[in-house]
């Protein structure tokens, strides 16, 4: 420090090279920061591309709705220009005989497409379309709403011409209106759907019931254990851990063809039963393929994850502080009630945060061991995005969820923060 | 656990039904695994316990379903399910999609961990949310989104879709391993290897990566496991091409199901066993270079 410029300079400090030391400090600052964000970027901007992005971009099929709008544009102009009071006019059939027929010669499949679409909204269209589509080659020049009227009397009906009002813009909510059974009624009110159509409004229930009944199950279960292998001495504590991780490191499949055998009609849990001459054979319990058999495989699979995030809590609860209360004249209830427990609250609330939010999400599991009455909103996601190709009411499913999930997931980190999270 | 001598009768009986309650917890884990070992040497085509099995007849045993599992095809006409090849092919699939994607995911997991954990990183609690996300988003929406951008791509029905789609899975194991192994890392070291001329690079590969390396052994052993097990990926952006072990068990628990799939079970959770093992080791060895001893 004691070189030349520094005396010629009172009251700055100066390193070996004559740079002032604050200057040389930021730049050293900056330069570690610049190394971070370079280590970074490659992690990030792969998880961006192939993650985040992706994502997003099916999320935002579920507002999509611009597939009729490239079939019927000017239908569609049409549509707006009449009152909805008197028949379709003219014009209209005009219209949509000239957006079919264009689009036909353009893109065969996107009226097909189209139709599907528009068979949401109106069960029927799909045929309407496709009948029209072939037959519309025959018709010579206008008046098309005769011609058309012949080939299906349904253009004669204004309620098909009405139900276009449903699907005019080209963003719509309706997916959302449908993930929770309402859909849009002709002038884009919201109403119900009727009631035997109604599916979505139960398997969110159910998801949120058996997310709930799981996370509760898996506290019972998990709190007593957690405080035995925190007290225990350590050689014993990690021969039981081993049975704590052993399931975790398990394949899920292998946990649930092990559960299958557990639990079928057949199975060891209702032979002991029967053998033990608890139960009748003809009253074999029903555990498998329904609700039930979700309950009962989704605690035992998400036990580690309650198990694990209290354990290394307690851990850290001095065993003093126990013999202190009772020391001071507590009973060892009380002792515990009030010393032992509030310490433990951040292990128990980041482990049912974790089991919650896992648990929402499911899929495997219900697909394969729910039957019927145990499917969760996953599985209709997983069905809309394989089986109908309704990838619309998929997303607006999946977007919802992952509301949801993020919430918590945002509350998780509030509460222990992500980097706290630790793993085996 | 003895307790002491003053402990009252109703203090005994709470204490002994805690500890039963907690072994039943226990046994609830770990039961069905273990109920699977004996059942995959039945010579029954069912997957129950047969009388047989019960009195300890040893011709109620047989090693069958471990033959069928490696292709091997008995002569005996009484073999219900047909003899396929389909669980080798499935397992060597299943160990090239792992591997690739482990290696991929810890190398992207460990660049993420040493920026992250780097006090100077901004926006570093952002980052390490969006880092760990894969683990939190549920898997059937990643499927989903992954289909369509695939698709788009031309990756879907290819490896090398489902080994990105994998390493975007393992990698928030890696980022967390890793980054809690550099929790308390001494900065002092790596100042002093480079005052003693040591460059960069040559301090990273002698001071830190050894410090890192169970860390990232054990974030590539989860990212490894979760690659090899995973099943919804794979259903949505697989081809017949990328046949795993996983999807051949999804087919097995579906269409027929066998006691082929206890053996090949029986087989996963022997490994899941020696894999625990391994993790176990590095941890204890990890705590003793870093000078932390277990408490």
């Amino acid at each position: 420090m004691a070189n030349s410029e520094a005396v010629a300079t009172p009251g700055v400090l100066l390193t070996a090279d004559g740079t002032p030391l604050k200057v040389s400090l930021q730049k050293s600052l900056r330069r570690s920061k610049l190394r971070a964000m370079l280590l970074v970027l490659p992690p990030l901007l792969f998880l961006v591309f192939l993650f985040v992005l992706p994502i997003g971009n099916m999320l935002l099929r579920s507002i999509d709705d611009s597939l009729v709008n490239q079939v019927l544009p000017t239908t569609f102009k049409e549509f707006k220009a009449w009152d909805k009071t008197t028949d379709p006019p003219e014009s209209l059939y005009a219209a949509f005989y000239t957006d079919i027929t264009r689009t036909l010669e353009e893109d065969k499949l996107l009226v097909g497409k189209a139709g599907v679409r528009m068979n949401y909204d109106k069960p029927g269209w799909r045929s309407l379309i496709k009948i029209s589509a072939r037959k519309f080659k025959k018709v010579e020049g206008p008046p098309y709403k005769e011609a058309m009227i012949e080939i299906d009397k349904r253009w004669g009906e204004k309620e098909w011409w009405l139900s276009l009002g449903a699907m005019k813009d080209e963003r719509t909510l309706g997916y959302f209106l449908n993930a929770v059974d309402k859909k849009y009624d002709f002038d884009k009110n919201i109403i119900s759907v009727d009631e035997n159509r109604k599916v979505y409004n139960l398997l969110w229930y159910r998801t949120l019931l058996v997310s709930f009944i799981v996370t509760i199950a898996c506290l019972v279960l998990a709190y007593p254990v957690s405080y035995l292998l925190a007290t225990l001495p350590m050689r014993f504590s990690n021969l039981l851990m081993i049975c704590v991780l052993m399931p975790f490191w398990t394949s899920l499949l292998v946990r649930i063809v092990a559960w299958m055998i557990m639990l079928q009609q057949q199975g060891v849990v209702n032979d002991t039963l029967v053998g033990l001459g608890i139960l009748d054979t003809e009253n074999r319990l029903a555990m498998m393929y329904n609700f039930n058999g979700t309950v009962i495989v989704m605690t035992q699979i998400l036990l580690p994850f309650m198990i694990l995030p209290i354990y290394s809590v307690m851990k850290t609860i001095p065993p003093s502080f126990m013999r202190a209360a009772q020391n001071l004249g507590a009973t060892p209830t009380l002792a515990f009630l009030r010393v032992y427990m509030p310490q433990t609250i951040p292990g128990v609330g980041a482990g049912c945060i974790l089991v919650f939010i896992v648990a929402i999400g499911y899929y495997i599991t219900p697909e394969l061991v729910g039957g019927k009455d145990g499917r969760l909103i996953g599985n209709m996601v997983a069905y809309h995005m394989q089986r109908t190709l309704n990838w619309g009411l998929a997303a607006a499913m999946g977007t919802i969820l992952l509301a949801a999930i993020l919430i918590l997931y945002w509350a998780y980190d509030k509460i222990v923060g992500v980097d706290n999270m630790k793993m085996g | 656990m003895a307790l002491p001598v003053y402990t009252t009768l109703g203090q005994r009986i709470w204490h002994y039904s805690y500890l039963a309650f907690c072994t039943f917890v226990l046994f609830f884990l770990v039961a069905p695994l273990v109920a699977v070992i004996p059942l995959s040497f039945t010579s029954a085509p069912f997957l129950n316990f047969t009388p047989e099995m019960l009195s300890l007849d040893p011709e109620g045993f047989s090693t069958r379903w471990y033959k069928g599992l490696f292709g091997i095809c008995d002569q005996d006409a009484n073999l219900s399910t047909m003899c396929t090849d389909r669980w080798v092919v499935g397992t060597q699939n299943s160990f090239i999609i792992a591997i690739a994607s482990t290696l991929l995911a810890t190398f992207l997991g460990t660049l993420a961990a040493l920026g992250l954990s780097s006090e100077n990183m901004p926006f570093r609690r952002g980052i390490m949310a969006l880092m760990i996300s894969p683990l939190i988003v549920p898997l059937i929406i990643t499927a989903s989104g992954m289909f369509f951008f695939f698709a788009k791509v031309n990756l879907v029905a290819s490896y090398a879709g489902i080994i990105l789609a994998h390493t975007m899975l393992g990698i928030p194991f890696v980022v967390i391993t890793v980054t809690s192994t550099l929790v308390g890392f001494d900065k002092s070291l790596t100042r002093s290897g480079a005052s003693l001329g040591g460059s960069p690079a040559y301090c990273f590969y002698k001071i830190q990566m050894p410090l890192i390396a169970p860390g990232m052994i054990s974030g590539a052993l989860f990212a490894f496991i979760t690659s090899f097990d995973e099943i919804v990926i794979i259903l949505f952006i697989g081809g017949p091409e990328q046949h795993t072990l996983p999807r051949q068990m999804w087919s097995g628990i579906r269409q027929e199901i066998s006691p082929t799939i206890l053996a090949a079970a029986t087989i996963l959770v022997i490994l899941s066993v020696l894999l625990l093992t391994t993790l176990e080791l590095l941890r204890r060895r990890s705590e003793r270079i870093r000078g932390i001893t277990p408490h």
